[in-house]
């Protein structure tokens, strides 16, 4: 019984924790007035918020009984996808030349992303 | 020997991982799933094989884990520091600077992974990679030293790489 309430209280506790962090990662998106700077606060700030969300899904998943790793996967996934989609966008605001241009490379010709045969 | 392994299971890493991943998935531990998620990490790859032509050989398993452990902390601790700057900061004294990385490393998996670490730790987040594979372009949100940022990365992260990926 009283298991089941300390792990209630957690759930709770990583369910503030995880909407704080996702709260700041909106205020960053909105805050911010560059692309590239708009970029950092949801890619990073969203993994942990989201991350929390979940922890506190499975603290309660195993508090019912009916014990849960699939969010696990969605970690993972999580993990492995956000920086794609973060390098993407980050492609995008340099190839629409959105955002200040990066310095060239030193030790080859140019960056990949301005290397289109309309230029 | 050797070949007949490498011809079955062309990515022993991956058939791990897929046999692990199924039985996540079915959220129930029994001999009957693992052998038929075996049965699919076997035969994905052994299909697919024709479109992943390198596999990294040299790849430690056991290093890969320590250094999977590393980023998770430098993530919590990157996603501190992000909140702390986007609630404390405000945007005419935010100092984001571009940084380029030389790197040494040349397998496509290891500057991958090094990439997504980038993105996921301390304020960075890789956007580009030359045409040739040489420098990573990172962007910084917030950094009075870009190049302690740049040589935080060298060390830290781009030398273990090397390890693994050796």
């Amino acid at each position: 019984m009283t298991m089941e309430i300390i792990a209630t209280y957690a759930a709770a506790l990583c369910l503030l924790i995880g909407s704080f962090f996702v709260i700041v990662g909106v205020i960053g998106l909105l805050k911010f007035n560059d692309p590239m700077t708009r970029l950092h606060a949801p890619t990073k700030v969203g993994t942990v918020g989201i991350g929390m969300l979940l922890l506190a899904s499975m603290i309660h998943s195993f508090v019912v009984g009916d014990a849960s790793l699939h969010e696990l996967l969605i970690m993972a996934f999580l993990f492995v996808t956000a920086p794609i989609s973060a390098h993407f966008i980050a492609k995008v605001a340099i190839h629409r030349r959105a955002c200040d241009m990066p310095p060239p490379p030193p030790r080859d010709d140019m960056w990949a992303t301005l290397n289109s045969p309309e230029d | 020997m050797a070949r007949a392994f490498y011809w079955l299971v062309p990515h022993p890493f991956m058939t791990l991982l897929l046999t692990l991943v199924w039985t996540i998935l079915q959220n129930q531990v029994s001999a009957g799933m693992i052998v038929f998620g075996l049965i699919l990490g076997i035969v994905i790859p052994w299909t697919t094989s024709i479109w992943w032509p390198d596999t990294p050989r040299g790849f430690r398993l056991g290093k890969m884990t320590t250094y999977s452990v590393m980023v998770l902390w430098d993530i919590l601790v990157a996603n501190i520091e992000v909140a702390w700057i986007v609630l404390t900061v405000s945007n005419a004294k935010l100092k984001p600077a571009w940084i380029v990385v030389p790197l040494e490393l040349r397998q496509p998996e290891a500057i991958t992974v090094l990439a997504g670490t980038i993105t996921l730790t301390p304020g960075t987040v890789s956007a580009d990679l030359s045409d040739e594979g040489h420098s990573l372009l990172v962007h910084v949100l917030h950094t009075d030293d870009p190049d302690a940022v740049r040589d935080d990365i060298k060390t830290r992260y781009e030398r273990r790489l090397q390890e693994i990926f050796s």
